[in-house]
């Protein structure tokens, strides 16, 4: 089959910028490795900083793939790829056999898994969960502890998998302090009588209407935030969590009990991503992303040509910025072909 | 006990589950600006008495919220309430009328007792 361009990655921004490929003429395949389109999307139930729900945006990324110059292929990832004489050859795992003359990487990025931060206890203790869980039981207008009750006192760890030489990621996702701010005002609007406390590094609210949330959720649900990187978690015979920290504007460890934790996990580089930068041969950088040619014009451009980046295989990017960073791809793509012919 | 050096020392926790915070609460529900704070210092770097004394009104406030009782009644008797803090705070917390409640809420404990 030969085709303009071939899109490795069927999540928001590999659906963004395919649609957009296509409806400039050109013929693309997306290739997902899942069943379902969306990606890590369809995980989530709503979206920060306005509470849209992510089956809205699914909706919007399901109708700008709606195109005849544009072929879905899901359970279909890359298994090797060519080049010759300026063509891609790419032989997926399906069998089929794909000549393009362009590929945009949309791999997007995988949750830090918490269990390998072992001190949380995630997967020890029964009722400490990560956001992507906490996500889940929003979905299903249930949060219960594992016993059936309702939890009280409930705590968020922010930077778990980021800002951590430990967990051998020293960036910062970008987007768990305001994760933990919006999953901070769902609980207490789901659960009125809780207590929800922020346990941050710092707060780092740099998208537009981040800060107007954190506020909201200060002086309208009266969220507590302590200033403190929680060492480790225990649990107490009664089996309540017992959180470690320091609250460091006080400048005195703190002891507190709390019924449930959630640990904001951060992004890294995907397996998948991994996989194409060795079949491509693709740079990385020491964040282990991809790395374009240039921060400030190139973050589009890969150092193979033709080879162009999407979304948050290149970095934590919140949906908004993966929509815009795909639609420059578009762009940089579509002027490929066009000074190729 | 002095003579032989030894001393009794207190533990430094913050033990969140026995502090009592009816302060805490009674500013939330009072003063609702109070729950705005985040900690930033501007109201300590201009206060008056900040530059004389120890006194911090930014650490004051969260010894409020965690219920550290036992520094609170000293810090308080040291602000002059001449609203400096209040000019500069970026969140726009009425501090002077944190303080006032503040002082009230004390008199009212005393009263009770
Ligand atoms: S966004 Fe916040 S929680 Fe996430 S890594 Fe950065 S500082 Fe930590
Ligand atoms: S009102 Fe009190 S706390 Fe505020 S600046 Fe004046 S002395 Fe300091
Ligand atoms: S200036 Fe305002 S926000 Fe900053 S510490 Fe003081 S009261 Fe809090």
């Amino acid at each position: 089959m030969n085709t303009d361009v071939v899109v490795i990655g069927g999540g928001a921004a590999g659906m963004e910028a395919a649609g957009r490929i296509a409806q400039a003429g050109y013929s693309v395949s997306v290739l997902e490795k899942k069943s379902e389109t969306g990606g890590n999307l369809v995980n989530w139930y709503q979206l920060f900083p306005d509470r849209k729900d992510s089956r809205e945006v699914l909706g919007y990324l399901n109708n700008v793939v709606r195109n005849e110059k544009l072929k879905m292929l899901t359970s279909t990832s890359v298994k090797s790829v060519d080049r010759q004489k300026g063509v891609y050859r790419i032989k997926t795992s399906s069998g089929e056999i794909i000549d393009t003359e362009a590929i945009v990487v949309a791999t997007g990025f995988d949750l830090f898994k918490s269990e390998r931060k072992e001190e949380y206890g995630y997967g020890i203790y029964e009722n400490v969960y990560s956001s992507a869980d906490l996500e889940k039981m929003f979905r299903a207008a249930e949060v219960k502890l594992k016993n059936g009750t309702l939890p009280q006192k409930i705590g968020m760890v922010h930077c778990v998998g980021s800002r951590d030489e430990k967990s051998g990621n020293i960036y910062c996702s970008k987007l768990c302090c305001v994760t933990a701010v919006k999953q901070a005002i769902e609980l207490r609007e789901m659960l009125p009588a809780s207590k929800v406390f922020c346990f941050y590094m710092d707060m780092r609210m740099g998208g537009a209407h981040y800060e107007e949330l954190y506020l909201e959720a200060q002086e309208k649900h009266s969220v507590n935030f302590i200033r403190g990187k929680v060492s480790e978690v225990g649990e107490a015979h009664n089996g309540k969590l017992i959180v470690k920290v320091e609250d460091t504007l006080a400048g005195r460890p703190l002891r507190m009990e709390l019924d449930m934790l959630v640990l904001m996990a951060g992004m890294e580089m995907s397996g998948g991503g991994k996989e194409i930068s060795e079949l491509l041969d693709l740079d990385t950088g020491d964040n282990r992303f991809f790395k374009s040619t240039d921060n400030h014009f190139g973050s589009n451009m890969s150092n193979s040509e033709g080879v162009f980046y999407a979304g948050t295989c290149i970095a934590p990017m919140s949906i908004p910025e993966t929509i815009s960073h795909a639609r420059a791809a578009a762009v940089d793509v579509i002027q490929y072909l066009k000074s190729a012919k | 006990m002095n003579k032989f050096g030894y001393s009794v020392a207190q533990p430094r926790v913050i033990d969140y589950e026995s502090n009592d915070r009816s302060l805490s609460e009674y500013l939330n529900a009072l003063e609702p600006s109070f729950r705005r704070c985040i900690e930033c210092g501007g109201c300590s770097a201009t206060c008056t008495a900040a530059a004389y004394t120890s006194f911090s009104l930014r650490e004051l406030h969260v010894l409020i919220r965690r219920g550290e009782s036992r520094k609170i009644q000293s810090a308080l008797k040291k602000c002059m309430l001449c609203g400096k803090c209040t000019l500069v705070c970026p969140r726009g917390v009425n501090t002077r009328n944190v303080i006032t409640l503040a002082r009230n809420f004390k008199v009212s404990l005393n009263n009770a007792v």
